[in-house]
């Protein structure tokens, strides 16, 4: 039931310049309600101009953001999304349950502190001086901040970098449950696996534009690669020239094999070595798909 | 990709505005927070506090013992204007510095935030700490100086020490949108100190070359020092020229800092 009005953000054909550099060339992206979107790509891609474009930190050179239809500089605009920056030295010497309190004054129907505090984790943390949390804590806290006004749509920069896997599984939990009240969200992350746990729509950009826009299956699907790996005594090199064959290559007692036809090489891999054992079988991972993806759009530029 | 639903999206976003008394919360909540983070940090307080009661107890109690009620008076206005200058200069100006510096104003400014709470908050920190001052300072010489002074002339330089306060702030603000992060206590302090030094806040002005004397008044501080004299009733005369000039240094600044930040952040 996406109708244009489920609508929540936008950026427009937005070219950004920096001097002589383009850190944003003809960027386009929508943001439907309830939707959690993975913006995925190297350092330097554009990935925190888009986020700094729809925030209203910076103003696009052509093009244009939204937010909710409006121009992100509206501070009505702003009063329904919340934010989790990547870096933000927060008051020191302010208790948890005191920077809960003043984010929560900025918007018109904050939830209940206690609530807040909950969802991210943080209720034990709330008489504590933020100062004196590790980089853990202090990024729950920063997530405690980003979801206290109720937004619609929230925006997370690399939330759960320092955090351990258990505090990531109750952050990913959170963020579930959020999408299911309806809210909306943009992540932007280097965890990949991240991503594929989360992440309806994946955007990969590079260089300032948007390389790929679709589900993380469909991502996936660009890199159309089974890896099949196994314990066998046969050559890699007559592998390799097999039909549908990508590569094969050998890994101490184990094969190696990239192939676009699994069952057809498994097939005859089982035919031809009887003794074979320790067989795996696994699909291109979204790794696989977006180092195929940007390292392409990388060497294009360099030619 | 398709973005031709602009009429649609407008008309789904409902009203957001935030109540009049929520508004009002927004900025009592900035400057409670903004008060009670500074008052927490000593890194901040010790030094704002400790310059100029050590200053007026050796040069104002222990040293003017024999100078008389008069010189004790004066130099409780010169070291109260000195106490002043600092929380203006260094709790607005470092800390506007530092937090464009850490992040912390990009973050404040991505929030649904009213730019002028922020301003305001740290304005009403200055201006708390800037009372702190005064009240220490008057307590000292009630107590060792056995300064003479009518309650009236007590409450006096404490209203011109409060709102004293504010050129000092947007002259803070002002290097502070112009220097980012650590560089900006150096740059206050190499203000800070020849300012209160030319201004007569050290050595009174009629001690200093005539030079310098002719100079002083292009100083806020000089003005500032004159206005603290007339509470005290150490001087008479109208203030009003006095206090049009620190709204027009006052109102100088803020408009150049508001103009840089507007422009860089």
């Amino acid at each position: 039931m996406h109708t244009q009005s489920d609508v929540v953000a936008r950026l427009c054909g937005v070219v950004k310049r920096y001097g002589s550099l383009t850190a944003l060339d003809g960027v386009d992206l929508v943001l439907q309600r309830g939707e959690l979107l993975a913006v995925l790509g190297p350092n330097g891609a554009g990935k925190s101009t888009s986020i700094s474009l729809l925030l209203g930190l910076i103003q696009p050179d052509q093009g244009r953001a939204e937010l909710f239809g409006m121009d992100p500089v509206q501070i009505d605009a702003r009063r329904r999304i919340g934010v989790m920056l990547q870096s933000a030295m927060l008051p020191l010497t302010l208790r948890v349950g005191e920077l809960l309190r003043l984010v929560s004054s900025y918007y018109p129907d904050p939830r209940p502190l206690e609530e807040s505090a909950a969802l991210a984790g943080v209720s034990d943390l709330l008489k504590r001086p933020y100062g004196k949390l590790s980089g853990g804590q202090q990024r729950r806290v920063q997530f405690a901040l980003a979801l206290c006004g109720r937004p619609e749509l929230l925006f997370l920069d690399e939330p759960t970098v320092g955090m351990d896997i258990d505090a990531r599984r109750k952050l990913w939990a959170a963020m579930r449950a959020l999408v299911a009240e309806g809210c909306s969200i943009v992540l932007t992350t280097h965890y990949l696996e991240e991503a594929e746990a989360l992440a309806q729509r994946v955007v990969v950009m590079a260089k300032g534009r948007v390389l790929s826009d679709g589900s993380v299956d469909a991502l996936r699907a660009q890199v159309p690669l089974t890896q099949i790996r196994c314990v066998t005594d046969m050559d890699a090199g007559v592998i390799s020239n097999w039909p549908h064959v990508a590569g094969a290559e050998r890994d101490g007692s184990r094969i190696r094999i990239s192939t676009s036809a699994a069952e057809n090489v498994l097939r005859r891999l089982l035919d031809a070595d009887a003794s074979l054992s320790e067989l795996e079988v696994q699909r291109a991972s979204l790794a696989d798909a977006f180092t195929a993806l940007t390292d392409e759009t990388i060497e294009q530029e360099a030619a | 990709m398709n973005s031709v639903s602009l009429p649609a999206a407008r008309a789904a976003s409902h009203s957001n505005a935030m109540s009049t008394s929520r508004l009002i919360g927004v900025y009592l909540a900035e400057a409670r927070s903004e008060c009670i983070r500074y008052m927490r940090a000593p890194a901040f307080m010790v030094p704002i506090m400790l310059l100029p009661t050590m200053f007026y107890l050796l040069f104002g109690v222990v040293m003017a013992k024999s100078e008389g009620a008069d010189a004790a008076r004066y130099l409780l206005v010169s070291y109260g204007v000195f106490g002043v200058m600092s929380p203006g200069l260094f709790g607005f100006g470092v800390s506007l510095a530092l937090e464009r510096d850490g992040g912390l104003l990009t973050y404040k400014r991505a929030l649904p935030m009213p730019p002028g709470a922020y301003l305001l908050g740290k304005m009403l920190m200055a201006m708390a700490a800037a009372a702190v001052v005064i009240v220490l300072l008057l307590i000292m010489g009630l107590a060792l100086g056995h300064l003479a002074l009518s309650v009236q002339q007590m409450g006096l330089l404490l209203l011109t020490g409060t709102l004293g306060v504010l050129p000092f702030c947007a002259l803070g603000m002002l290097v502070g949108t112009l220097i980012k992060g650590q560089g900006a206590p150096g740059m206050l302090n190499l203000i800070y100190l020849p300012m209160s030094f030319l201004s007569g806040l050290w050595v009174p002005i009629t001690m200093l070359p005539k030079v310098l004397q002719q100079f002083a008044p292009i100083w806020p501080s000089y003005h500032l020092h004159q206005i603290g004299l007339v509470a005290v009733g150490l001087q008479h005369g109208g203030v009003l020229e006095h206090v049009a000039v620190l709204l027009g240094f006052a109102a100088a600044f803020f408009i150049a800092a508001v103009r840089r930040l507007r422009r860089y952040g």
